[in-house]
């Protein structure tokens, strides 16, 4: 129920944003942070973003994902 | 990855004797279990989960409730998925939805208030269940339908929050955890130093944790490095999502809309202080208020251990429950239903394990 | 509590699925033809096998990316009776439409089934259509039977797989279901992903022609990778092993599913192949897959033993072990 997915913003409208998660696309609320960004990266909960991050944590994620998922992703 | 493992062997060699670490969290049960890493921590390491599952701890007499709600004419129940399978005394509202009651899952609150908005002679009853993850995003549907002056939209509330689950697990003599791995999301929301208190007060190291197997077990290694150290502090591991102090936008609008007050937690009992009620400001949303809703003393199963096994105290093969009947197919309690419940977690992923 | 009503899992192709045969069907049809509840029934006329299947087809929307209704309809019974070794050729097609169902959509529709049987020499022999009231279906449903000609010596069956065989897979999971899933009202999300939905026959031909003795095919439909597994775990009362760094998914698929929370190992494919064969033969059957558009990415995804009788687990991309477990069947409705 905690479940919270990382996204980036590629659209964004008045209190909400077009997000995207390795490509699938899906408006969400960003009333709760602050100044979003198109190409931020923002965690996403329920419909909404609760976090937003900077590129430095993206690239540990990458880090982490490919230190330790070794499944080859096709695009 | 490797590497990682080899260290946390090695620092649980040098501790030398058996722990118990409790990972709080629901989703970080589901993680631990679906990627298989249990199998990976050393022998005198041992995993428990505790009741950071929202639907697990949720009283029965809310589910009977929110089943009485959605018989009734011009009512809509809109839940999220979790909550459709969670049997009350003798139905569900996937069994209400098959009768043919309104019930709508829904992935987000606002929509919720789509459905509101779209569907004027029918009231709204949002289900408001979760931790200080969804809180947030349930206040927001609370405030903006003040805004708009919605008239047919409440919410049920049984919002719970984690830290005063905490203290009462660790004065549980029963319980004796030596770690905790705290929940990462609830965390985004309240910030690192909500657990100092765990720290400071009781002497047990605490790390927050992502959801990442590599996370999870990263956090493992600092809990272990903690113990071999003499050290009790909060760690943060989460930290590309997890500040010292949260997210103030999300407080603030549970702290207008929200107010502490006292719960009852599944298997556990009342807890002080450790729910959200609705805020008398906005009472005119809140559906026990709104629609006369009265929460009547559920029967409970005396054979389920789910309450035992939410503090950690047994694990799902210790119910004579388990399995048979048990199931995902046919459960008897919340922990068996609950996408992020430990028994599903244990029935689903390592039924076989003694 | 009392479970007295059919719930939509119950159409979900896992569990409760399971249960609902077990418990309503069987005690009052049973016979031995029926008994080992293949994707297709084995019927022996004269001196020639047959392969016999029937599915019913209520996906909505019934027009999505990558295909539609009708596409599937061809597609899915032509591939039951594929799995079974079976060369298509007959194909029955009953129609129950809604009123007010736009003629423009149905002729849509019947050219997909046309295009779609044509591919593999198959052939709409006989149907049926009926109308029901506006609201009492959504858009149509469509049922078919399937006849083929099996065209190897022997059976293949679910209950055929031995320790010691390699499991095989065409290609990345997971693509039907979210293609469907993206365009249901209430998830609302935007992806290029399109159904895999293809007919398989052409594939089956070229592994059944390298001589290779397959145990086992399975397209894994409705509850995925993961049902079909288990299904075959069961059957044969063996214990099967899927490596998940080999298994192939696309980025986008993973992405769905990491937003909805679900597990891409049950989620619904309609162009993919399980095959289950000997270790020697692994190399044979993957050359011959790969010759073959709708197999260019095939490789082996696991392997069988004798233990844990019955089930299916997961070596895990961090060396993990967790088992596999049947789906209950609830997560995604009327997705095929």
């Amino acid at each position: 129920m905690c479940l919270a997915v990382p996204a980036r913003i590629v659209e964004l409208h008045d209190s909400t944003a077009t997000i995207s998660v390795d490509g699938i696309l899906r408006d969400v609320d960003v009333s709760l942070i602050e100044e979003p960004r198109l190409g931020d990266y923002v965690l996403i909960h329920a419909g909404f973003a609760i976090h937003r991050w900077e590129q430095s944590d993206v690239d540990e994620l990458q880090a982490i994902r490919a230190a330790s998922d070794l499944r080859e992703i096709t695009t | 990855m490797k590497a990682l493992i080899a260290n946390i062997e090695e620092t649980a060699r040098r501790v030398d004797r058996d722990l118990k670490f409790m990972e709080v969290c629901g989703t970080h049960t589901m993680a631990a279990f679906r990627s298989g890493l249990r199998q990976l921590l050393p022998d005198n390491v041992r995993l428990v989960s505790g009741p950071g599952c929202p639907v697990c701890v949720t009283d029965p007499a809310y589910m009977d409730a929110a089943i009485e709600l959605c018989r009734r004419p011009g009512v809509t129940v809109a839940t999220f998925g979790d909550l459709v399978r969670v049997p009350g005394a003798e139905s569900s509202l996937e069994r209400e939805r098959a009768s043919g009651a309104n019930v709508r899952i829904v992935y987000s609150p606002s929509d919720a208030l789509v459905i509101a908005r779209e569907n004027p002679s029918q009231h709204v009853v949002f289900l408001g269940v979760g931790f200080e993850t969804t809180a947030p995003t349930v206040a927001w549907a609370i405030f903006r339908a003040a805004q708009d002056g919605l008239r047919n939209f409440s919410v049920l509330c049984a919002h719970k929050t984690m830290p005063r689950a905490m203290d009462a697990l660790v004065r549980d003599q029963a319980v004796r955890i030596d770690g905790f791995i705290c929940p990462g999301h609830v965390s985004v929301i309240t910030g690192a130093q909500m657990y100092r208190f765990i720290c400071q007060q009781y002497r047990i190291p605490c790390v927050v944790s992502g959801f990442e197997a590599w996370d999870i077990l990263k956090s493992v290694g600092m809990l272990l490095r903690q113990i071999a150290e003499g050290r009790a502090e909060v760690e943060n591991e989460y930290s590309r999502s997890v500040s010292e102090y949260g997210n103030r936008a999300a407080q603030q609008l549970m702290h207008e809309v929200f107010e502490p007050r006292d719960d009852a937690w599944r298997g556990i009992g009342i807890i002080p202080g450790s729910g959200l009620g609705i805020r008398e400001k906005y009472a005119r949303f809140d559906a026990a208020k709104v629609l006369g809703v009265t929460f009547h003393e559920a029967h409970v199963n005396p054979l389920c251990r789910c309450g035992s096994v939410l503090r950690g105290l047994s694990t799902p093969l210790d119910c004579r429950l388990f399995g048979r009947p048990c199931s995902p197919t046919h459960p008897v309690g919340p922990c068996m239903v609950s996408s992020e419940g430990v028994c599903a977690a244990y029935y689903k992923y390592e039924r076989m394990a003694a | 509590m009392k479970r007295d009503r059919i719930l939509l899992g119950h159409g979900g192709g896992g569990s409760m699925t399971r249960e609902l045969i077990e418990t309503v069907f069987l005690p009052r049809l049973e016979n031995p033809l029926l008994k080992p509840l293949d994707d297709s029934a084995v019927l022996v006329m004269g001196n020639a096998g047959y392969a016999f299947t029937s599915d019913s087809y209520v996906v909505t929307p019934y027009m999505f990316p990558g295909g539609d209704i009708g596409k599937l309809a061809v597609c899915g019974t032509v591939n039951d009776l594929a799995v079974m070794g079976a060369q298509p050729f007959w194909l029955s097609l009953s129609l129950i439409l809604e009123e007010g169902l736009p003629l423009a959509d149905l002729n849509t529709i019947m050219d997909s089934v046309h295009a779609a049987a044509a591919e593999v020499g198959a052939q709409v022999v006989t149907g049926d259509t009926k109308v029901v009231e506006r609201g009492k279906c959504e858009g149509l449903y469509i049922n078919t039977a399937g006849l083929g000609k099996i065209v190897v010596p022997y059976w293949l069956g679910s209950a055929n797989v031995k320790p010691g065989d390699a499991v095989i897979l065409n290609g990345p999971i997971g693509e039907h279901g979210v293609a469907v899933m993206s365009r249901r009202e209430g998830v609302a999300f935007q992806t290029s992903v399109k159904s895999d939905c293809a007919a398989l026959w052409p594939l089956v031909k070229n592994i059944l022609d390298t001589g290779a003795r397959i145990r086992a095919m399975r397209d894994p439909t409705r509850g995925g990778v993961a049902g079909a597994v288990c299904d075959i775990a069961r059957a044969s009362n063996v214990g099967i092993r899927l490596f998940e760094e080999t298994i192939p998914i696309n980025g986008e698929v993973k992405g769905a599913c990491d937003l909805l929370g679900l597990d891409p190992l049950t989620i619904a494919n309609e162009g993919k192949l399980l095959v289950f064969c000997g270790a020697k033969d692994a190399e044979l059957v993957l050359a011959s897959m790969k010759e073959h558009p709708l197999g260019r990415e095939s490789r082996v995804i696991g392997e069988v033993s004798a233990n844990p009788e019955g089930m299916a687990l997961l070596r895990t991309t961090i060396g993990g072990e967790r088992i596999i477990d049947m789906p209950t069947g609830e997560d995604l409705p009327r997705i095929c």
